[in-house]
């Protein structure tokens, strides 16, 4: 009597259980099999590709290559001559300028919107603008904005300095072309989440500073940074995988070039795989740009003990 | 009233504050004027004849104003057909992207079955993957099923974002459970609580998702650049780039298209802006 009043309802809840584990999956499926086929697929196929050798056409002309391809790509593997060596090292620098220019900019845009301000929701709508306009378009009015005689130089000149090129085709200019337009788009995104961030700081925090007899510049230093670490923490790893996918704004304005000066990781990647059609090279040099990317984000999160705070 | 005390105690004199204040507009004037030049001098432009366009000194508001550029660009290429496919396909990835996210984020959210957490994790790090790792198999097998050069390619493409997945089922935790309880003991089916209790009380996070989404899709240039060839599918990014190649010295044109390729999504967020910043400050603080 005991056991069967047990068994009963057991049994009853496992066929519920399969009923509802099987509506659950109807609700995944749309969703699911979309993301097998669009994205898993795909990414476990590139991981393969790496090993193989083809050039385009039929799959016939598959072959296996072993590692060839990571042995062409990194042979004689230098920062001044090899391909993947020059796209890292100026992916590389691009970042180091571009994270904290924005976070730089972000964090004041976000300072000076903070507290009460006149029409803060319009700068911010401003400030935010620039992330939302079409890239095409704005990169075409920034190249003409950089040209010989645009008005960036007209006024530098103006100024004293001496600007006689177009910066999109300067070996030393097309790089901070290229980070100019980047932080213009970006400092506005990071800024609401700045803002985010600035709201959840306690009153009472700077409250207590205040009676203590701090300086403006004290309670920044002390509290605000501190306070914000967090977020500072998550921008830091947005911006830095944003600037490792930087190619946009490379084709609309410099075309990686002069010569290779400004050619991105993938830049590379989509030369050798559109214009080459060295699919397994290309595919190598995806997984050196996936590698590169989990590394940074492995490093960040290991460092982020010593720096972030938790509150 | 402490807090008076301490804002008077802060700014010594009255002059100190002034000082303070105006120097924070001042700030905030020069940022503003950064960010909007770029725009103020594509109007001004767009608005020349090209041969004025790099005279000095600079006429921001040009005497003659020649609006018939905005006219010029409609015949000079297929412009319409551009605007066209991208609103198409934006609508498309849209409305596709809602539907499959927020289905598949209601059973992530709401019910329990084996592998849940495991199957979301999965969703979760392929977010961190670039797309341009796999970006080439992609295409490989996107062409194999014949979708080289359409539109539904790139509508394929973006309509089972795991980003979607994950912004939905976030808002969907934060309702509560009681009301899926109550609703399935009043007879109430899975399918019914999705489409009449969760669905109208995620209201703020569908519209994140559109918002992003339609942005996101609007001003996508790495996808159509791949996938798109004929003029007749391309959308409007890679359209005002053929453009810009073709009448390279047509600054004042470019310019007028380029501003017109602007308006709608400014439009889009200028509506909908307080569900764009919600959504980034939310994916922000949640990580």
């Amino acid at each position: 009597m005991a056991q069967n009043s047990q068994a009963a309802p057991r049994r009853r809840m496992s066929k519920l259980q399969r009923k509802n584990t099987l509506i659950a999956y109807s609700f995944l499926a749309p969703n699911f099999i979309g993301f097998i086929i669009i994205t898993m697929a795909p990414i476990l196929f590139s991981i393969v590709l790496s090993f193989i050798n083809w050039n385009g056409g039929v799959l016939e002309n598959m072959s296996w290559a072993g590692l060839d391809n990571f042995r062409e790509i990194f042979t004689n593997f230098n920062f001044k001559r090899s391909d993947l060596g020059i796209t890292l090292k100026n992916t590389v620098l691009y970042a180091l300028a571009t994270v904290p220019l924005t976070i730089v900019f972000a964090l004041s845009f976000a300072m000076l919107l903070n507290k009460a301000v006149k029409g803060a929701s319009f700068f911010r709508f401003v400030f935010f603008f620039p992330y939302v306009a079409s890239i095409v378009a704005v990169c075409a009015c920034w190249n003409y904005l950089l040209m010989k005689y645009g008005i960036v130089n007209t006024f530098l000149n103006s100024i004293g300095f001496n600007f006689t090129k177009s910066w999109t085709q300067s070996r030393s200019l097309a790089m901070w072309a290229l980070i100019i337009v980047a932080v213009w788009r970006g400092a506005g995104y990071y800024m609401i989440m700045y803002i985010a961030g600035l709201q959840n700081i306690p009153n009472e925090l700077y409250e207590a500073a205040t009676v203590d007899g701090a300086k403006a510049f004290q309670k920044f230093w002390k509290i605000t940074l501190p306070m914000l670490t967090p977020t500072t923490f998550f921008v830091t790893i947005m911006t830095t995988i944003q600037c490792f996918k930087v190619f946009d704004t490379v084709v609309l304005m410099t075309e990686g070039g002069p010569g290779r000066a400004t050619k991105m990781l993938v830049n590379y990647i989509f030369d050798l795989s559109f214009n080459q059609i060295k699919y397994g090279v290309a595919s190598a040099v995806a997984m050196v740009l996936f590698v590169v990317v989990l590394l940074i984000t492995i490093f960040q999160f290991r460092a982020e003990k010593k720096w972030v705070n938790y509150f | 009233m402490t807090t008076i005390s301490l804002t008077q105690k802060r700014y010594k004199t009255k002059a100190g504050r002034i000082v303070t204040e105006t120097l924070k507009i001042l700030f905030l004037l020069f940022f503003l004027v950064l960010a909007l030049l770029p725009f103020v001098w594509m109007l001004s432009a767009s608005l020349k004849l090209d041969k004025d366009v790099f005279r000095y000194p600079i006429e921001w508001i040009p005497s003659v104003r020649h609006w018939e550029n905005y006219v010029e660009i409609w015949q000079q290429v297929p412009l319409l057909t551009y605007f066209k496919n991208t609103a198409l396909l934006s609508i498309g990835v849209t409305v596709m992207q809602i539907l499959t996210s927020s289905f598949a984020a209601y059973a992530f959210a709401k019910m329990q079955f084996r592998g849940r957490d495991v199957l979301f994790l999965c969703y979760i790090g392929t977010i961190a993957i670039p797309w341009q790792v796999y970006m080439l198999p992609q295409f490989i097998m996107m062409r194999y099923m014949g979708l080289y050069d359409t539109l539904l390619a790139l509508l394929v493409l973006q309509s089972f974002s795991a980003f979607g997945v994950f912004l939905m089922r976030q808002f969907f935790l934060s309702v509560p459970s009681e009301l899926c309880e109550a609703a399935r003991i009043d007879g109430l089916s899975e399918y019914g609580i999705w489409a009449r209790i969760m669905l109208p009380l995620s209201k703020p996070a569908i519209a994140t998702l559109i918002i992003f989404t339609f942005v996101g899709t609007w001003n996508d240039f790495m996808g159509p650049l791949i996938y798109l060839r004929s003029d007749s599918v391309k959308t409007i990014q890679v359209g005002l780039r053929r453009f810009i190649q073709e009448y390279s010295s047509e600054f004042n044109l470019i310019m007028a298209a380029s501003l017109c390729s602007i308006i709608p999504v400014a439009i889009v967020f200028l509506f909908m802006q307080r569900y764009f910043i919600e959504g980034i400050a939310t994916t922000g603080i949640k990580g």
